[in-house]
């Protein structure tokens, strides 16, 4: 092999970048980790169907922000034809009063971030400013 | 001409049929297929096949001492040498190379020559090609960087901030990043290059349109998915680390366009290894680039050279020593 001193260190860098993920993940411990949003025991159903709400609930959140500021409408019927008050505040957090246990489990999984709590504030931190 | 079309068609026509096939394989419901052996077995198929070609390219030997210039070589202390587009140091071809390679330097020199009128041959320079070279790599690059968020957690700074700053023009919802339009943009323009220019579709084979189409395939299905046929992210997320830890599960809470986009990334990452994408380890293999132009300065020994017997005048002198004495003839060595 010729130039093997400069060529053997190039393929175990690339070796490094493409395994890379693999060491990152056992090093920071978290290789097996699966967020796990908290869900209210007592509530049995969100505004949408569980899939929809997965996927979509930025956009539902945006369309709600359109309607709300540019509109003025701020109720919302669902498939299921059950009224909601579009809030973040009112409504979403209702049910999910934390904000770490639940946005943030999928948000920090996924390196989500997200512009909601620039305006608003969380039932919770509000609180603990109050006191 | 026919002949030169032909090449778009083929490729166009591999792209179809590949995209059939993805589509076929998910209607039967292989999903563990598509989801989980083919993207394994093209992972091999590339770490294998890549470290295969580097290390037949290092078994070659480099017959002769070739760098390319385009500048004064180094030589007496009074001529301005250049030292980059020369190199006479290690460090001199480090700077070039790494220009090269993030910037495509050479690219710039393309000139387009035309004949204007009779006797009027004008070259101008054409750095069309060094726009749309550099809009779809960095584009390209930004996108892998931004896709390790899938595989890694915790999820680094610096993926967050590059996801960010290449969103920074849109709202609530970052519904297009930047380097999602420059890509597309930048392979329509590098296919239609080829297609449109007689003279480079003379030269196009192909293998060239088909990469372009199949990354085009990649940057459509992923767009896609983005704006219209939403996956679970949290949900892909969670297959890929099951894929990194070799614990494969299936995909959930994703559609077909998920697959699409996963057959023909499996597909570009299997077919690496043995087409033209080779350039990615190669230019640091290139001869003309990575030598220093030292050519007067040292030896350059050809190792194909056969050892050859050779008969000096010592060895000649030696063995007619007495007879050059008798005659009276003059000897180097009394």
């Amino acid at each position: 092999m010729y130039d093997g001193k400069k060529i053997i260190p190039g393929l175990i860098l690339f070796l490094g970048i493409v395994t890379y993920p693999i060491w990152h993940n056992t090093v920071s411990g978290k290789i097996d980790y699966v967020p796990k949003p908290k869900i209210p025991a007592d509530k049995k159903e969100c505004v949408e169907p569980k899939a929809l709400i997965r996927v979509n609930h930025k956009d539902l959140l945006d369309d709600w922000k359109m309607s709300v500021v540019r509109s003025g409408i701020r109720t919302y019927q669902a498939s299921n034809k059950k009224i909601y008050t579009m809030s973040l505040t009112r409504t979403c957090m209702n049910c999910h009063q934390d904000r770490k246990e639940f946005c943030d489990q999928c948000h920090n999984y996924m390196g989500v971030k997200n512009k909601c709590w620039d305006c608003h504030m969380y039932p919770k931190e509000l609180k603990a400013e109050v006191k | 001409m026919w002949i030169d079309k032909m090449g778009v068609s083929y490729s166009l026509l591999t792209v179809v049929v590949l995209l059939f096939i993805s589509i076929g394989v998910w209607g039967i419901g292989w999903y563990s297929l598509l989801g989980v052996a083919i993207p394994y077995m093209a992972m091999i198929f590339f770490v294998a096949g890549f470290l295969y070609r580097v290390l037949r390219w290092a078994g070659s030997p480099v017959p002769f001492h070739i760098p390319t210039v385009c500048g004064q070589q180094k030589s007496l202390p009074w001529i301005k040498s250049n030292p980059i587009d020369s190199p006479y140091t290690t460090k001199g071809v480090v700077t070039r190379l790494a220009l090269e390679i993030l910037f495509f330097r050479s690219l710039l020199k393309n000139e387009k020559v035309e004949l204007r009128e009779a006797y009027k041959l004008l070259y101008k320079p054409n750095t069309y090609l060094w726009l749309g070279a550099m809009a779809f790599h960095w584009s390209l690059l930004i996108i892998l960087f931004r896709h390790l968020r899938f595989f890694l957690e915790p999820v680094p700074g610096v993926v967050i901030s590059i996801q960010w700053l290449d969103s920074i023009f849109q709202g609530l919802i970052p519904a297009l990043y930047i380097t999602d339009i420059l890509i597309l943009i930048s392979l329509a323009f590098l296919f239609f290059r080829r297609v449109i220019s007689s003279q480079i579709r003379y030269l196009s084979l192909p293998s060239d349109y088909f990469v372009i189409l199949l990354l085009a395939g990649i940057a459509i299905s992923g767009v896609l998915m983005q704006l219209f046929f939403r996956a679970d992210l949290v949900q892909v997320k969670t297959w890929v680390m099951g894929m990194i830890r070799f614990h494969p599960t299936l995909p959930q809470g994703v559609g077909l366009v998920f697959y699409i986009h996963l057959f023909f990334v499996s597909l570009l990452i299997a077919y690496f290894p043995i087409s033209k994408l080779m350039h990615m380890p190669g230019i640091f293999l290139s001869p003309t680039r990575n030598l220093t132009n030292t050519s007067r300065n040292h030896r350059h020994i050809n190792p194909w050279d056969a050892p050859v017997k050779v008969h000096t005048y010592e060895e000649w002198e030696e063995e007619f020593r007495e007879a050059i004495k008798e005659v009276g003839l003059p000897l180097d060595k009394e």
